[in-house]
């Protein structure tokens, strides 16, 4: 049995193809619909109607909570509980989250990610007549905004944090990409009238319970903005938790996933190389490597400028699980120390928030992980004990 | 267009398309304190897609759900 972890673009493409070459495939999703995050709540895209016509079998509301490399085995626990499920070749898709950056104001109901908002509304939430200001890095604003003024909501500015000479480099390379210019001209016609602002980014977010404002600040210039909700994503990383912690091994295939080109063609290879059919995986590796080196270019340009590092207050927090401000985490040189004595990183997201952030505020490597990795019942981790005296 | 479904939030009675999740729901409707945080601040979905566990509800008895990732069902009871 073949095992995709994933069920975003790189999951389905990979379970499409090793559905293809003939062999049994289940994969593993946490969400409650195949799609990921790009297709999420979209049964009509074409790939997850493919995906539901192969009738690929799929674990859904289901996370793996520890595993074995070496065993090939992994427990999962979902909506019947706990289950312990082994592998011949695993492939891993398991997709990215956003990076969030600390500021004061950042906890206040009503700050979203940006890419949070979106997942919500996708999820059913209306935004109609909502004000809304988007801000962060990455092409993601663009269609972020776009998505949210098409469902009726005010989106009253974009604050980009790159600076004008990085976009401009950037326009460059999308001019070699035709099918990219036509992406973002339908952006373009879709965000016209929406002040889009570089060198541009939130400082705080204000509200008693809920937020009602946020500053902005633009080179010298500050001003307040009021809105109903802010939106704020600074890029993507990789949820490659599962990966470290399995570690390398020759059964376990890894899909490096991002913009939805990248994740589809990693899926793919993923896919194919889980199935022994490396000689088409190789065929394909000319269009992935196109595709990394887009994904490449665009981490350049939109690379987090140094005074984001200055965000945080001695009072904003930094760990949301626990609590943790940045005041007590400033006498700290790692993740490790930190975590042992101010509980940063401990509670239930185990650092996935935290952890990105102190690595990019303070140079922190992420730290050492340890089952399970999804918070779990006791009762989950029970079939471990029946089958390991 | 989806069937509306009927839920409550800490007893007062919301109404919700039924491919929803608990968290848009409750956002949709203005019911935005999902927890308290461990020094008492109010808190409310950050990721929206399952990774940040600040939408932790009790749904029907069953406490640290993430209502981003739980679709609501009629007559489901939602407790913050």
């Amino acid at each position: 049995m073949i095992v995709v972890v994933g069920a975003g673009p790189a999951g389905i493409a990979a379970a499409l193809r090793v559905h293809e070459c003939g062999a049994p495939v289940t994969v593993i999703d946490d969400n409650v619909a195949p799609g990921g995050q790009i297709w999420r709540g979209d049964s009509a895209n074409a790939w997850v109607r493919r995906f539901r016509d192969a009738d690929i079998a799929i674990l859904r509301g289901t996370r793996v909570i520890t595993g074995d490399a070496g065993a090939q085995w992994l427990l999962l626990e979902g909506p019947e509980g706990a289950r312990k499920i082994s592998y011949s070749k695993l492939v891993l898709a398991t997709g990215s989250r956003e990076l969030f950056l600390p500021f004061p104001g950042w906890t206040l109901p009503g700050a979203f990610g940006a890419g949070g908002l979106q997942a919500l509304v996708k999820s059913g939430l209306s935004v109609a007549g909502r004000k809304i200001v988007v801000g962060g890095t990455g092409p993601l604003l663009l269609a972020v905004a776009a998505y949210l003024r098409q469902h009726g909501a005010e989106v009253k500015l974009i604050a980009e944090q790159a600076g004008i000479g990085s976009l401009a480099a950037f326009a460059g390379t999308l001019l070699r990409r035709p099918k990219k210019i036509l992406q973002g001209g339908g952006l373009a016609l879709t965000l016209a009238g929406i002040p889009y602002m570089n060198d541009c980014w939130v400082t705080a977010a204000h509200g008693d319970g809920r937020l009602h404002s946020v500053t902005l600040r633009r080179g010298r210039k500050e001003w307040l903005e009021d809105c109903d909700y802010a939106a704020i994503g600074y890029g993507l990383v990789s949820n490659d938790e599962l990966e470290t912690f399995l570690g390398p091994s020759a059964n376990i295939h890894a899909a490096r996933t991002g913009e939805v080109e990248l994740s589809l063609i990693e899926g793919e290879i993923a896919g194919l190389e889980a199935a022994g059919r490396g000689e088409i995986a190789a065929s394909l590796c000319g269009k992935r490597d196109k595709a990394r080196r887009f994904a490449a270019a665009i981490d350049a340009t939109f690379a987090l400028r140094g005074e984001l590092k200055s965000l945080p207050d001695p009072g904003t927090i930094v760990c949301r699980c626990e609590d943790v401000t940045a005041e007590r985490l400033r006498d700290f040189t790692d993740s490790r120390a930190a975590k042992l004595q101010t509980r940063c990183g401990m509670g239930p997201c185990q650092g996935r928030i935290c952890g990105p952030a102190t690595q990019f505020l303070y140079g922190w490597k992420p730290g050492s992980l340890r089952p399970p990795l999804f918070p779990a019942s006791v009762g989950s981790l029970l079939p471990l004990e029946r089958t390991e005296p | 267009m989806p069937e509306m479904l009927l839920v409550r939030v800490n007893g007062r009675e919301i109404r919700a398309p039924s491919n929803a999740t608990v968290a848009a729901a409750m956002i949709g409707a203005g019911e935005l304190i999902f927890r308290q945080s461990v020094s008492g601040e109010p808190r409310a979905p950050l990721c929206g897609m399952g990774v940040c566990f600040e939408c932790r509800v009790t749904i029907d008895g069953c406490a640290h759900l993430r209502s981003c990732q739980v679709l609501v069902r009629e007559g489901m009871e939602i407790h913050t």
